[in-house]
């Protein structure tokens, strides 16, 4: 069964957990991701990994609760299990798989958000090959910033920056990018998890800047295997699967408005999800969410 | 006096109750109703039937015994070649197979074969009869991936046989595509699909659920470490495919698989599943074989007005007749003769529409069908805010990646011959994974024709 043998909250509505899935951590490597079901009714929803231990047979992952599922995950507690975990799936993340090309460049990793969890294991590894990169973390506020004392064990610098100054550098993170470049910076490469638009505006800056993009998408999915073609998106001139193709892409070439625009697909039944699972059956409407006192 | 040219008709939900519900639509036959059916069999001697049974039912054997109404023997004589005869009974293309070469078909109804099958293994069920097996285990492991039609009667056999087989399902749920991609209506998972592999469980077959081949293991992991002496892939064709036009990133555009999976194994159709499906008011689905029929039918079912766009003529309509006709009495529309050119949205990139251009069927193709030509000029515009795109499947590239040495086609399907064997000693595959998308029983008959080389196989070990 997969056991929750570790849980943590990193802010007030992000939250760690250790999960025993011994047939994830027996091949599992930084940039792969898992999909979980919470419970018997619950959906699939893909996760990325942010840590493992193969001795103990367990992955961390770390989750943001933005709907019902990551809502009921957050309810579980030590000793309790998740109903699934599958994986890993995916491809492990270029700079992984190939270390080599890694060697004598310079790599910035921006996290934005929760995209921090996704981010750690790729810098924690590079590092144990005696890579060091530095590491921009982006969150809106200082108690969103999360895995930054993690993260400086094994970054060379990191960067913290928050959209409303309360901590760090006061800016999104396409504003320190550009800082630490004029400042005599010399990136080969970046790359980049959050949000989309985030991952937008970093891959045009990157662009301009001659910095090689990479970024990692997490759009909506269903089986996580190649099955469904719910995650697809456009990358150049090809339709790519994110769940067998990627996750990771070369953010010059995915066109980041059409993930936008796919991503708000299902918003309103999942607010409303979320609300029914929050407020049980005293939600009729008048929340602005869900569309009214006749739903 | 019974006219025997006529089968006894078999009771239905009527159309415009179950195109309201995911509920059977078959109801099935009573007792009396199988027995007055067994009647009709000529007990021909030369069983032209068995003939086009993929894999060999003693077809009028097990229809005597329903005659004599010895039910439980019938369900002996079907379990020596089948493994999941309540499957088979409700999704074989019986018309073309066993039924197609009835001898009462030719001049009047075949025998319904396939509803007698499903008779037979229903009444087991509901009895709780199973066969008495004697196993004797031979203590040799076998890894089957993929807990489909192939992977299940594979799997079947092989512990029959004695053998320790273990199943790889890389979902949540076992089944493969009786799970994710034919529906409730058709194929009830509780009542039908888990029973069966509740059977198989019972002769010792051993089920990993969560477990993807070639990411959380690979085959030749399998077989160096965990003590596999040998493999058998029946990973299916999960792969959808798109057609390559305007507008297919719109929201409302789904692939048949996805919209079926959220709908099949999460069952979005239930209030309490937290999986969404999007709700919409008219639907187009875009294809003519069993899926774009599955996909049509559980839309409709969903609350929506569904059109089918085909791209040939009603008489080339892949799907079965039955599917078909179920389809059009529960108010599926067709458009014959058509296809999707671009698909139209709104600002805020949500379907508004297909743009579809009119067809004539040309000269025949490799296939030996119709090809089919656009007629220039002939466009026009369907209204919907829902296209499926029930194109076909190709198989997964995952296991041929990350497995040494064996050697795919240029449409990616493992490459195996008439015994299953692969290009690598020990691998065996069939299914899908080998044909490309094709039907349950066809899938059924290769697992356990690798089943019986596998067998072959592992004597001289």
């Amino acid at each position: 069964m997969y056991r929750i043998i570790n849980k943590r909250d990193l802010s007030e509505n992000i939250f760690l957990i250790d999960v025993e899935a011994p047939w994830v951590t027996n091949k599992c490597l930084p940039g792969q991701f898992v999909i979980v079901r919470v419970d018997k009714k619950g959906e699939r929803i893909p996760l990325t990994i942010c840590d493992y231990s193969k001795t103990n047979g367990t992955v961390t992952l770390v989750v943001q609760i933005i709907g019902a599922t990551t809502l009921k995950m957050s309810k579980l507690s030590v000793g309790d299990c998740l109903e699934d975990i599958a994986g890993p799936l995916g491809n492990p993340s270029e700079l992984i798989s190939n270390v080599a090309a890694a060697n004598d460049k310079k790599i910035v990793f921006v996290a934005g958000g929760v995209g921090a969890a996704p981010v750690f294991p790729q810098v924690k590894h590079l590092s144990e090959k005696g890579v060091r990169s530095d590491v921009i973390i982006g969150a809106k506020t200082k108690n969103l910033v999360i895995l930054e004392s993690e993260m400086k064990k094994y970054a060379e610098n990191v960067y913290v920056c928050t959209d409303d100054g309360s901590y760090g550098f006061k800016g999104l993170v396409t504003n320190k990018i550009s800082e630490l470049v004029n400042n005599g910076k010399n990136y080969d490469i970046c790359v980049a998890i959050g949000p989309v638009i985030m991952m937008k505006f970093v891959s045009e800056l990157t662009e301009k800047l001659g910095i090689t993009q990479i970024v990692s998408m997490n759009p909506i999915m269903v089986d996580g295997t190649g099955m469904c073609g719910a995650c697809r998106l456009t990358v150049g001139e090809e339709v790519k699967f994110a769940c067998v193709d990627g996750p990771e892409f070369d953010g010059h070439k995915v066109d980041f408005d059409e993930c936008l625009k796919r991503l708000t697909l299902y918003k309103t039944d999942e607010g409303r999800a979320y609300l029914k699972e929050k407020e049980g059956l005293s939600h009729h409407g008048g929340c602005g969410l869900c569309g009214g006192e006749n739903d | 006096m019974i006219d025997k040219t006529k089968r006894v008709p078999i009771n239905e939900q009527p159309a415009e109750k179950r195109a309201k519900n995911f509920e059977e639509v078959c109801l099935g036959y009573t007792d009396e109703e199988a027995v007055a059916e067994s009647e009709r069999c000529l007990n021909c001697k030369n069983k032209p039937c068995v003939s086009g049974c993929p894999v060999g039912i003693d077809i009028p054997s097990f229809i005597k015994e329903i005659k004599e109404k010895n039910f439980n023997k019938a369900y002996e004589i079907i379990s020596e070649n089948s493994s999941l005869p309540a499957v088979c009974g409700r999704v074989c293309p019986q018309e073309t197979q066993c039924e197609g070469k009835c001898v009462r078909g030719l001049k009047g109804d075949a025998i319904s074969i396939g509803k007698l099958e499903r008779f037979v293994a229903d009444k087991a069920t509901e009895s709780g009869f199973a066969p008495a097996l004697n196993v004797k285990k031979n203590g040799k492991k076998v890894a089957v991936i993929g807990s489909g039609p192939s992977g299940l009667s594979c799997a079947g056999e092989l512990a029959k046989a004695g053998y320790d087989v273990t199943v790889f399902e890389a979902l949540h749920e076992f089944g493969g595509v009786l799970t994710y991609g034919i529906p409730e209506f058709r194929l009830p998972k509780e009542k039908v699909v888990l029973k069966e592999i509740e059977k198989l469980k019972k002769y010792g077959v051993v089920f990993e659920k969560n477990v993807l081949i070639g990411k959380s293991v690979t085959i030749d992991e399998l077989m160096q470490n965990d003590g596999f002496a040998a493999v058998f892939i029946g990973s299916g064709a999960g792969l959808p495919r798109f057609m390559g036009i305007e507008g297919e990133s719109a929201k409302g555009v789904f692939s048949a698989n996805e919209f079926l999976t959220r709908n099949n194994l999460m069952r979005a159709f239930d209030e309490n599943s937290d999986t969404p499906i999007f709700k919409a008011k008219e639907v187009i689905v875009v294809g003519g074989g069993n899926v774009a029929m599955d996909a049509a039918r559980t839309a409709l079912r969903l609350g929506s007005d569904v059109t089918v766009v085909y791209r040939r003529g009603e008489e080339e309509l892949p799907a079965r007749k039955e599917e078909v006709c179920h389809a059009k009495e529960e108010g599926v529309k067709f458009e014959f003769l058509r296809n999707p050119v671009r698909i139209l949205t709104d600002e805020n990139d949500f379907v508004t529409g297909v743009e579809v251009i009119g067809m004539t069927l040309g000269e025949p193709d490799q296939s030996g069908r119709r090809k089919p030509v656009e007629i220039k000029g002939s466009e026009k515009i369907i209204e919907a805010d829902c296209v499926i795109m029930s194109l076909g499947t190709s198989p997964n590239p995952l296991i041929a990646a990350s497995t040494k040495g064996l050697e795919t086609n240029a449409r990616k399907c493992i490459v195996a011959n008439e015994a299953c064997a692969t290009s690598r000693a020990g691998v065996f595959a069939g299914g899908d994974a080998v044909t490309g998308a094709a039907t349950v029983i066809l899938a059924m008959s290769a697992g356990k024709r690798a089943a019986r080389a596998i067998d072959e196989y592992l004597k001289n070990f």
